[in-house]
């Protein structure tokens, strides 16, 4: 992508000229998102999530050694990390003074074949005998007490930022979207990562809250705009949608470079630590990160504010707005106001001249196609840019205006 | 920001003087590298085994509720990032980052067990037995401004200060059972009552006239040697101990427990030169706490605050007092912080004794290339950022790449001023907060230059697009780094642990990125839309015609802009 068409690109999307509908196709969108989170939770069902060593307990070794160093930890590090056991997958393996290493791993049962491959690898790797390993059970350092406070935190959280775009957009409708593509990116962000397998340790939980913040931080900068474009509708001419969708278009620039700018380091980071260091801490987070802020760009251009739009489609200022738009192309466009069909309105069809000649001129009066006699259709606003209101008194032909006026009769005269 | 006509070369002058002076601070207090989380560099590892004083095995609860309770007094502040585990059935194991002097303090404050009670005093060097009073009280008695709130001066309340999960001591299975001499010989039949405060009327009476028994065990009574296990401290059972300075005291039974306090403060009350320790009481607990300083108000008789098996003050009474009280002694800022943080924590329901603890320097969790690599790693996503902005902004990526920069030197200042002060480490999980936030300060700029490029295709000059643009700009990134740092505050708040720390960083970075959009990208613009070179559109400038797209398309009716090749 060469600077020069990316400029471009950006000055047609800003004017219009080019433009993405990103918010008329959104049953598209949400199918694709409808999928992949289908495919996730699925995923997720089927395979579980891989809760680390400070969720769930486990078993400590400590090994008594002549002289304990970091490069003795690094190697029994990888060597328990090797052993085909399940449980040793995301061993944490630490010296403790100077003369003993500290290795947790997730539960292991005293004497069963996967104690044994530890002990093995251990005993092997730090030339050590079995006597000089003690094995104990410990806790989870991230109880349910953890849990349950971190999950008070989101909730105060999410309360906290539905009232906040609430007041600072003035749209109870923006929260609502911001709240549930985050949702969709938590969703598909958690999912992602159950399905990789990757261990869940407190520093992917953060990596995860990250993601909370961040995508939120991107829905509003997108919502920002959307709220300036969609401010007076009734001056700009537009309906909702479109003005929504041209604010989309043009924060797209925006968009793509923070979200390549953004990336760059995770990436970076992502793919040292893959194809370095095999399992690693820093592989897990950067991986919630990757996917969090990538799914996090996605969502508020393609989820956010075509639900946004959705929302609002209801709303009658938004309803004129399309209205209005409806007249103005019909307007603009002189085939557009064909008249609808009415019932016993004569059909002239070059086809059939015939019928023509020999259709009653009287149904031609009757039908409504000339100035009404009373019993017009709201029709005859048709194309003026104007919603005629429903008729509430008797109406009749008026020769001045050209069109049907209300009897100007005294009260107790009207019916 | 002042008016438009602000002075964007002064506002940088005082940026960078802000900086230079940060990094002054911080080459004077000699650290140039930040204190590493437990994962990246290790720490302190303090095991402690508990002793449950019937004999018998810890029981399970108990030590999950010690656990609970120390992990809040380690991550009181919240960003030490200490983790604490058990092990076995008896074991809690506490690591912290570092191996400095905060961490030695942390330690001690962790296995404080933090038993408080309100005894009244029955004889002390100044008080002889059931005699009157002497005039010397260690402490002195403050009342509380009557509005109820904490007393001025006091450091604001935190919501949700730690749940009180301690039981009182009648339900708590760590049984009080006495074996120290100051208990009576049939502990079993006075068991219940034992564990139990007694009424105030009673307490007085015992102060009053104190028994026989008790007043000559008072009279051979010696303090133990500093060092030696606390005494034992039963709340239904009058009490023989010692105040720092080695007076020996004979104390009634207890009348208020430590579990009826709702809330405890630190700060210099208005008109004091020390720091003094607020309490405040639950309901029942104010209600028993105004009885009892009624009933000794005005007579020189004093009332002990007794920590741990120790007297830390024993004040009089003016008048009867409702609604907290104080405890004044020689405090220091930390001290007074540490007692503070452990009274709101509620008392530990298990003792550990000297003998079962030992504190040894753990190392990294990770493995040292794994920090090699994440730096390298994001030096190599750093290039490319600014290869990038290079490539797609031209001269202007001077400003974004110039913003990255300020944000990272005040970020890494921050940082090493925050680790030496209030012990802020660096972890994983806060790493990766600081990489996001490249993210989000990139973007700042981002904002600002693709809303300028939209109001030059509108037909404005650089000169004036940069103002227009940076009206809505900043609302944008206000708004949006609104809700970062609500995530961040209320994370800080609410969670603990890891998640404290990092939310932390996340904050910390969030401000920086408006600091930096304000005193650093937007007068960097401003100053840069003054040169010719950028608002005369030179091709190499980043903001000529074509880059702005405009080339061939002056719309009719606007002005076109000057120069740039077409």
């Amino acid at each position: 992508m060469s600077k020069m068409s990316i400029s471009r690109l950006g000055k047609e999307l800003y004017t219009g000229e080019k433009s993405f509908d990103f918010v008329g196709r959104r049953m598209l969108w949400y199918a694709i998102s409808a999928v992949v989170l289908v495919a996730v939770v699925l995923g997720v069902s089927l395979q579980g999530i891989n809760l680390g060593i400070d969720f769930t307990g486990g078993t400590r070794y400590t090994v008594s050694v002549e002289k304990a160093d970091q490069k003795m930890a690094d190697e029994l590090r990888t060597a328990v990390g090797d052993t085909s056991v399940e449980a040793a997958d995301g061993a944490t393996v630490r010296t403790s003074g100077p003369r003993s290493i500290v290795i947790e791993t997730k539960a292991v049962g005293n004497g069963s074949e996967g104690d044994a491959d530890i002990m093995g690898a251990i005993t092997k790797t730090a030339d050590v005998a079995e006597d000089d390993v003690s094995r104990t059970g410990i806790g989870p350092s991230w109880g349910e007490r953890v849990a349950s406070k971190a999950g008070l935190a989101l909730g105060i959280f999410l309360v906290g930022v539905i009232l906040f775009i609430w007041i600072y957009f003035r749209e109870w409708k923006m929260s609502v979207a911001a709240v549930a593509a985050l949702l969709h990116d938590v969703v598909i962000t958690v999912g992602v990562y159950a399905i990789v397998g990757f261990e869940v340790t407190p520093a992917t939980v953060t990596g995860f809250l990250t993601i909370l913040g961040y995508s939120l931080y991107d829905t509003v900068v997108v919502f920002d705009k959307v709220k300036e474009n969609t401010r007076n509708l009734s001056r700009t001419k537009k309906t909702y949608a479109a003005a929504a969708n041209l604010a989309v278009n043009q924060t797209l620039v925006r968009s793509i470079n923070t979200s390549i700018i953004g990336l760059l380091p995770v990436v970076a980071i992502l793919y040292v630590s893959t194809v370095q260091l095999g399992t690693s801490a820093l592989k897990d987070i950067s991986l919630v990160l990757f996917v969090g802020m990538a799914v996090g760009t996605y969502s508020s251009i393609f989820i956010a504010t075509p639900l946004l739009v959705h929302l609002k489609s209801g709303e009658k200022a938004v309803v004129d707005a399309e209205k209005r738009a409806a007249a103005r192309m019909k307007e603009a466009d002189k085939y557009a106001t064909v008249p609808v069909f009415d019932e016993g309105m004569a059909v002239s069809d070059a086809e059939e001249p015939d019928e023509l000649r020999e259709s009653d001129s009287d149904d031609l009066h009757e039908a409504g196609v000339s100035r009404g006699t009373g019993a017009v259709s709201n029709n005859a606003a048709m194309g003026k840019g104007r919603n005629t209101p429903a008729q509430q008194r008797e109406v009749s032909d008026s020769g001045a205006s050209g069109r049907p006026q209300p009897k100007r009769q005294s009260r107790s005269k009207r019916k | 920001m002042a008016r438009k006509t602000a002075r964007p070369g002064r506002t940088l002058a005082l940026l960078f003087l802000a900086i230079a002076i940060m990094f002054g601070g911080i080459a004077f207090a000699g650290t140039w590298k930040p204190e590493l989380g437990l994962d990246l560099r290790g720490g302190t590892e303090i095991s402690m085994t508990a002793k449950n004083s019937e004999g018998g095995s810890v029981p399970k609860e108990s030590l999950d509720e010690a656990k609970s309770i120390i992990d809040q007094r380690v991550n009181g502040s919240g960003i030490t990032g200490g983790r604490v585990t058990t092990e076995g059935n008896d074991v809690i194991k506490v690591s912290i980052p570092g191996t400095g002097k905060v961490q030695q303090e942390t330690a001690e404050r962790v296995r404080q067990t933090a038993k408080l009670r309100f005894r009244l005093v029955a004889c002390s060097p100044q008080k002889p037995c059931g005699g009157g009073a002497g005039g010397n009280d260690p402490g002195s008695m403050i009342q509380q401004d009557p509005t109820g709130g904490a007393a001025p001066g006091t450091s604001p309340r935190a919501p949700f200060a730690g749940e009180k999960a301690s039981p009182s001591e009648g339900e708590s299975a760590s049984g009080d059972a006495s074996s120290k001499p100051s208990a009576s010989a049939d502990a079993d039949a006075e068991k219940k009552s034992d564990n139990a405060t007694v009424k105030v009327d009673d307490a007085v009476k015992f102060m009053r006239q104190p028994p026989t028994e008790w007043a000559t065990k008072y009279s051979s009574f010696s303090c133990p040697a500093p060092g030696s296990d606390p005494i034992e401290d039963v709340p239904g059972q009058p009490l023989l101990t010692c105040d720092d300075q080695g007076a020996p005291y004979l104390l009634t039974p207890a009348v208020i427990e430590g579990t009826e306090i709702k809330e405890a403060s630190y700060g210099i009350p208005q008109q004091q030169a020390n720091y003094v320790v607020t309490l405040d009481f639950k309901s029942d607990g104010n209600k028993t706490f105004a009885e009892t300083t009624g009933a000794i108000a005005g007579s020189g008789e004093q009332f002990a605050i007794v920590l741990d098996g120790k007297v830390i003050s024993a004040p009089t009474a003016d008048s009867r007092i409702s609604g907290g009280a104080q405890i004044s002694g020689d405090f220091t800022q930390k001290t007074s912080a540490a007692l503070a943080n452990n009274l709101k924590y509620g008392s530990l329901p298990l003792d550990f004794p000297e003998e079962g603890i030992q504190t040894r320097v753990i190392g990294p969790s990770l493995a040292g290339n794994q920090l090699t690599a994440g730096l390298w790693a994001g030096l190599i996503g750093l290039i490319l950022v600014v290869v990038f902005s290079v490539l797609y902004y031209r001269a202007m990526s001077i400003v974004v790449i110039g913003s990255l920069a300020v944000a990272g030197a005040a970020t890494y200042g921050m940082v090493l001023l925050l680790s030496e002060t209030a012990g802020v480490t660096l972890d994983l999980p806060g790493v990766a907060g600081l990489i996001v936030g490249i993210g989000i300060t990139a973007d700042s700029f981002i904002i600002l230059y693709e809303r300028m490029r939209d109001d030059m295709r509108e037909g404005r000059s650089m000169r004036v697009a940069v103002d227009t643009a940076w009206v809505r700009a900043r609302n944008t990134c206000l708004a949006s780094d609104a809700v970062s740092f609500l995530a961040a505050f209320v994370l800080y708040v609410f969670a603990t642990n890891e998640v404290k720390g990092f939310a932390f960083m996340l904050g910390l970075t969030t401000i920086i990125d408006v600091l930096a959009f304000f005193w650093f990208t937007y007068p960097m613009t401003k100053l840069m839309a003054r040169w010719g070179f950028f608002n005369k559109g030179h091709v190499l400038s980043g903001m000529d015609q074509r880059a702005i797209g405009t080339v061939d398309d002056a719309r009719p009716g606007t002005t076109t802009l000057v120069g740039g090749k077409a």
